[in-house]
C-alpha cells in the first residue's frame, strides 16, 4: 500500500468502524426485539460484560439509549413523557427517557430495544439503583447489584494484600458467584470457566488498548478528540467490552494513533489550545457544542468522562487467567473505584495531568441531570486554582434536558475564555 | 466521660420542656456540642442517613448528626454548582462557619449528592473525613460480614482520634445505652400511633431530632422524664385525619412545616430521621458486637429510598407503615433535589392509586419560611377526606 493509500485507509479508521460496529450492536438489539427476545440491561460504570457474555446475554446500555435520544434532538419527547408519568424535571433525565423508552414498549430512534430479563448494576452510580427498581416494578425480573466499595477517603486507596482491600474483594467476589449462579438460573445456561477466561482475553486487550491510545494523546498535535471522537470510542468499550471485536477495534486503533503520532498528524488543523473537559458531555446541542470550541482552535485532549464511563477501563488493569474469579474481583473493584474516584477526588489527577498533557485550559461542565458528576464539581475545581495556575471555565448546563442549555449564554462565556487564554498566551509570549 | 449538655429542661412542667427542646433544636449555635466541647470532648459528625453511633460512643467521643440547618449557606455555596439539595450546602456550611467544630467527618453512600459530600469535605478540613461504606447490596450473603469488617475499619479510625482502643465492656455499655434508646422511641412513636391527641407531630419531631445533638444518656434522662408525663396529659381526640408522612428521611422540613400539617392531621407515624430510629429491635450487646450491629442493620431494620434492600420494596413498606398505624393518607413529600426522595415519589404515588389510599403531594426545602399555600392545599384535602 502506498502512503497516501495507507493514511487514507487508517487516519480515521477508528471513527468508521466504530461508527459500524456501533450500528450493527442496535441492529443486532432491534432483530432481538422484533422477535420477543429480551436482553440484559447493564450500566457503563461495572457493565459485568465479562460475566454476561459468558452466558451468550446481549447487552443493553440505557445511558447510552437515553444519550442517543439527545444527540439526535428527541429527547425532549422522552423526558415529557416520563415527566407526565410522574417524574420530577429535577431528576436524571436518562432515567427518564429510559423509563419513555420503556412504557413506548421499546421505541427508540436506533430501532427497538429488547425488554429486559435480568437487571445487573454497580453502586457506582446512587441513580442506578433506583433505576434498576424501576425495572423491576415494570418487569418483575431479577435484579443484581453489585456492590463495590470506593475509595473511603481521598488518597487512601488499599491493594491486594491490605487487609481491607480484602474485605472488600472477598465482597465483590462472593456477589460474582452470586450473580454467576443467578445467570445460570435466567438463561438455563451452566456456567464455564474456560468462556469466562476467553471473555476476559477480550478484555484484557481492549483495556491494554483503550489505556494506550489515552496516552497517545499526548503527543502534540493531539491526535483525536476526546469529547467526539472519544465518545464513539467509550462506546465501543462498552457495548463490546468482552467480545472479540472490541478487543481487535482498541489494538486497531492503537495501531492508528501510533501512525498519526509518527507523523504528526492532529485532529485539527492548528492546534492552539489544549484542553480537557471534567462531566458529561452536552448531548442536546453535542457537535455545536463541541464547535464552540473548536472554532477558537481549541481541542479536547483528555476527558474525566473517558475515565469513568468506561468503568475504570482507562486503568488497563488486565486480568490473570490463572485465577480468572478472583482476578475479576480484584479488577471490577479496582477499575470501578477509579471509576468513582474520578468523578469524587479527581482533582489529584487532573493537577498532574496539567504538565503530562500539556494543558491550556480545563472546562468542568456540571449538570443539573447527574450529581455524581457535578456536586464535587466547583469545589474540585478550587482545588485545582489552589494547585496550579492554569485557567478553567464552568459551564452548567445538562447531558438531556434542552431546556436548561443556553447556547448563546454559553457561547459568551466560551468566547470570553479563549480570550482570556489568547491573552495568556500573548502575556507569556512577551515576557520570554 | 459524663457532661451535661442539656439541663435546662428539669424540673419543668411539660409545656416548658416542650418549650426548652424547640429553643435548643433551633438554636443554631448548637449549645450542646459547645458544652461538650468546653469540657474537653471530641465530636465526630456523621451525615444522613444511619450511622452506627455506638462505636463513637463506645470511644467516649459525641456522636453528632449533621443533617443541614436552618441557615445560609453563604461560604458553603462556592463550594457546591446548583441543582443540589439544600441539605448537602447548610451541613458544610455548619463545618465552614465553625458552628459545629469536629474532629472527624463521615458521610455515607446514601445518594450521589452525599457520596462527594465526602470527598468536598475532606478538601476544605485537615481532620479525617471519610465514607462508610454501608452496603447496598443487602441481599448478598456475604453483606453482614463485608460489614462487620468496614464497621472495624472504621472502629479503627476512630481510635485514632482518641489514642485508645475500644473495648469489648465500653462497645457492650454503649449498645445497651442505644438499646435504651431505641425503646423510648419506639414508646414514643406508640404514642403517636396509639393516642395522638396526646402528642404532636412536631412536639414527637422535637424530642426525637434533639437525640442526635447530645450525649445519648442524656436524651434517655429526658425522654424516660418525658414520656409518663406525655401519657398523663389531658388530651381530647379532635376530628383530624390520621396521615403517614413520608419524605423526610435525609434533609429535614423545617419545624414549622411540620407544625402547619399537625394542625389539620395527626401524623401517626412517619420517616422523619429514620437513622435514629431504623434499628428496630434491640441489638445483642454480648459476643461479636460489631457483627451485631452489623446484622441490626440489615436484618432488623426499618427502610428509606436511600438503602436497596429487594426484600422491602419502598411502596409496600410504606402500605404496610399506612396499614400498620391505621392512618387513612399519607403525605408524599420531598426534599427539592433530592434524586432518591423525588424517584420514590412516583413509585409511591402508582402504588398508593392501585390501593385507593389518599395522598397528598409536595416538595419542601429545609431553608421554606412561609406554608400558607401548602396549609390551605393541605386542608382542603383533608376536607375532601372528612366530608367525602
Amino acid at each position: 500500500m502506498s502512503g497516501p493509500q495507507q493514511q487514507e485507509s487508517i487516519v480515521g479508521r477508528g471513527n468508521r468502524e466504530g461508527a459500524d460496529l456501533f450500528r450493527q450492536w442496535f441492529c443486532e438489539l432491534n432483530r432481538i426485539a422484533e422477535q420477543g427476545g429480551a436482553a440484559a440491561y447493564v450500566f457503563v460504570m461495572g457493565s459485568m460484560c465479562e460475566i454476561l457474555r459468558t452466558f451468550n446475554l446481549p447487552v443493553v446500555f440505557p445511558e447510552i439509549n437515553s444519550l442517543q435520544t439527545a444527540v439526535r434532538h428527541v429527547s425532549h419527547e422522552y423526558l415529557n413523557q416520563a415527566e407526565d408519568y410522574g417524574y420530577s424535571p429535577d431528576i436524571c433525565g436518562y432515567v427518564k427517557a429510559d423509563v419513555a423508552v420503556q412504557l413506548g414498549g421499546g421505541k427508540h430512534p436506533m430501532g427497538r430495544i429488547p425488554k429486559p430479563s435480568i437487571a445487573v448494576l454497580t453502586n457506582a452510580c446512587n441513580t442506578y439503583i433506583k433505576w434498576a427498581e424501576i425495572w423491576d416494578r415494570m418487569y418483575h425480573i431479577p435484579v443484581f447489584t453489585l456492590d463495590i466499595p470506593g475509595t473511603r477517603a481521598a488518597n487512601t486507596q488499599t491493594w491486594p494484600g491490605d487487609p481491607d482491600f480484602e474485605n472488600d474483594r472477598r465482597y465483590v467476589q462472593a456477589q460474582i458467584s452470586e450473580l454467576i449462579a443467578l445467570c445460570e438460573r435466567v438463561t438455563g445456561i451452566r456456567f464455564d470457566i474456560d468462556r469466562l477466561r476467553e471473555v476476559m482475553r477480550n478484555a484484557n486487550e481492549m483495556s491494554r488498548g483503550w489505556k494506550n491510545v489515552l496516552e497517545f494523546n499526548k503527543s502534540c498535535p493531539s491526535l483525536f478528540n476526546a469529547l467526539t471522537d472519544g465518545t464513539i470510542y467509550l462506546g465501543v468499550a462498552n457495548g463490546f467490552r468482552g467480545s472479540q471485536e472490541g478487543g481487535h477495534f482498541f489494538s486497531n486503533l492503537v495501531e492508528e494513533m501510533a501512525f498519526k503520532a509518527a507523523r504528526g498528524i492532529g485532529t485539527l488543523t492548528e492546534e492552539k489550545y489544549r484542553l480537557t473537559f471534567i462531566g458529561v458531555p452536552c448531548y442536546p446541542i453535542f457537535r455545536r457544542f463541541n464547535e464552540l470550541f473548536t472554532e477558537w482552535g481549541g481541542n479536547f485532549v483528555h476527558s474525566t468522562y473517558l475515565w469513568f464511563a468506561s468503568g475504570g477501563a482507562n486503568l488497563g488493569f488486565e486480568y490473570d487467567l490463572s485465577r480468572p474469579l478472583e482476578s475479576l474481583a480484584e479488577g471490577v473493584l479496582i477499575s470501578v473505584r477509579d471509576a468513582m474516584d474520578s468523578m469524587f477526588y479527581q482533582d489529584r489527577a487532573i493537577i498532574e495531568m496539567v504538565d503530562s498533557y500539556h494543558l491550556d485550559g480545563v472546562v468542568y461542565h456540571p449538570v443539573k441531570s447527574c450529581r455524581t458528576t457535578s456536586t464535587g464539581m466547583a469545589d474540585n475545581r478550587r482545588s485545582l486554582m489552589a494547585a496550579r495556575d492554569i485557567p478553567s471555565l464552568f459551564i452548567e448546563s445538562d447531558m438531556m434536558d434542552r431546556r436548561v442549555v443556553t447556547e448563546a449564554q454559553m457561547k459568551n462565556r466560551i468566547d470570553a475564555f479563549f480570550e482570556g487564554l489568547a491573552s495568556r498566551k500573548q502575556q507569556q509570549a512577551a515576557v520570554r | 466521660m459524663s457532661v451535661q449538655t442539656f439541663e435546662s429542661w428539669r424540673n419543668k412542667p411539660l409545656d416548658e420542656i416542650f418549650y426548652e427542646c424547640r429553643e435548643l433544636l433551633e438554636d443554631m449555635s448548637f449549645p450542646t456540642v459547645r458544652r461538650w466541647r468546653e469540657s474537653g470532648g471530641k465530636v465526630i459528625g456523621h451525615f444522613q442517613v444511619y450511622f452506627p453511633e455506638e462505636i463513637v460512643h463506645a470511644a467516649g467521643i459525641l456522636p453528632f448528626k449533621v443533617r443541614g440547618a436552618q441557615i445560609e449557606a453563604v461560604q458553603a455555596d462556592s463550594r457546591f454548582g446548583s441543582y443540589l439539595c439544600s441539605i448537602l450546602k447548610t451541613s458544610l456550611e455548619l463545618a465552614l462557619s465553625k458552628r459545629v467544630e469536629l474532629e472527624m467527618f463521615v458521610t455515607h453512600p446514601i445518594c450521589d449528592a452525599a457520596r462527594n459530600l465526602g470527598a468536598v469535605w475532606g478538601r476544605n478540613f485537615s481532620y479525617p473525613c471519610q465514607i462508610l461504606y454501608l452496603p447496598q447490596n443487602a441481599n448478598s450473603p456475604a453483606a453482614a460480614t463485608y460489614l462487620c469488617n468496614e464497621y472495624a475499619r472504621l472502629q479503627r479510625s476512630v481510635e485514632t482520634i482518641t489514642g485508645r482502643p475500644i473495648l469489648a465492656d465500653d462497645l457492650r455499655h454503649s449498645i445497651d445505652i442505644y438499646n435504651r434508646n431505641r425503646a423510648f422511641l419506639r414508646a414514643l412513636y406508640a404514642i403517636k400511633r396509639e393516642t395522638p391527641w396526646l402528642l404532636s407531630a412536631d412536639e414527637a419531631y422535637v424530642l426525637v431530632a434533639i437525640g442526635g445533638m447530645m450525649p445519648r444518656e442524656e436524651h434517655n434522662d429526658l425522654l424516660e422524664a418525658v414520656l409518663p408525663l406525655i401519657a398523663a396529659r389531658q388530651g381530647r381526640k379532635q376530628d383530624k385525619i390520621r396521615v403517614v408522612f413520608e419524605g423526610g428521611f435525609c434533609e429535614q422540613p423545617p419545624l414549622d412545616l411540620i407544625r402547619a400539617i399537625a394542625r389539620s392531621c395527626y401524623v401517626v407515624d412517619d420517616d422523619l430521621l429514620i437513622g435514629l430510629r431504623w434499628i428496630l429491635e434491640d441489638v445483642a450487646s454480648e459476643g461479636d458486637q460489631l457483627l451485631n450491629l452489623a446484622i441490626a442493620y440489615l436484618e432488623k431494620s426499618s427502610y428509606s429510598p436511600v438503602q436497596h434492600d429487594l426484600r422491602k420494596p419502598k411502596e409496600k413498606m410504606l402500605i404496610e407503615r399506612i396499614r400498620n398505624s391505621r392512618a387513612s393518607a399519607a403525605i408524599l413529600t420531598a426534599a427539592k433535589m433530592c434524586e432518591p426522595g423525588l424517584e420514590e415519589q412516583v413509585a409511591y404515588l402508582h402504588a398508593l392509586d392501585a390501593e385507593g389510599i389518599p395522598y397528598f403531594i409536595s416538595e419542601f426545602e429545609e431553608k421554606m419560611t412561609t406554608f400558607d399555600h401548602m396549609e390551605i392545599q393541605l386542608e382542603t384535602f383533608v376536607e375532601n377526606i372528612l366530608f367525602s
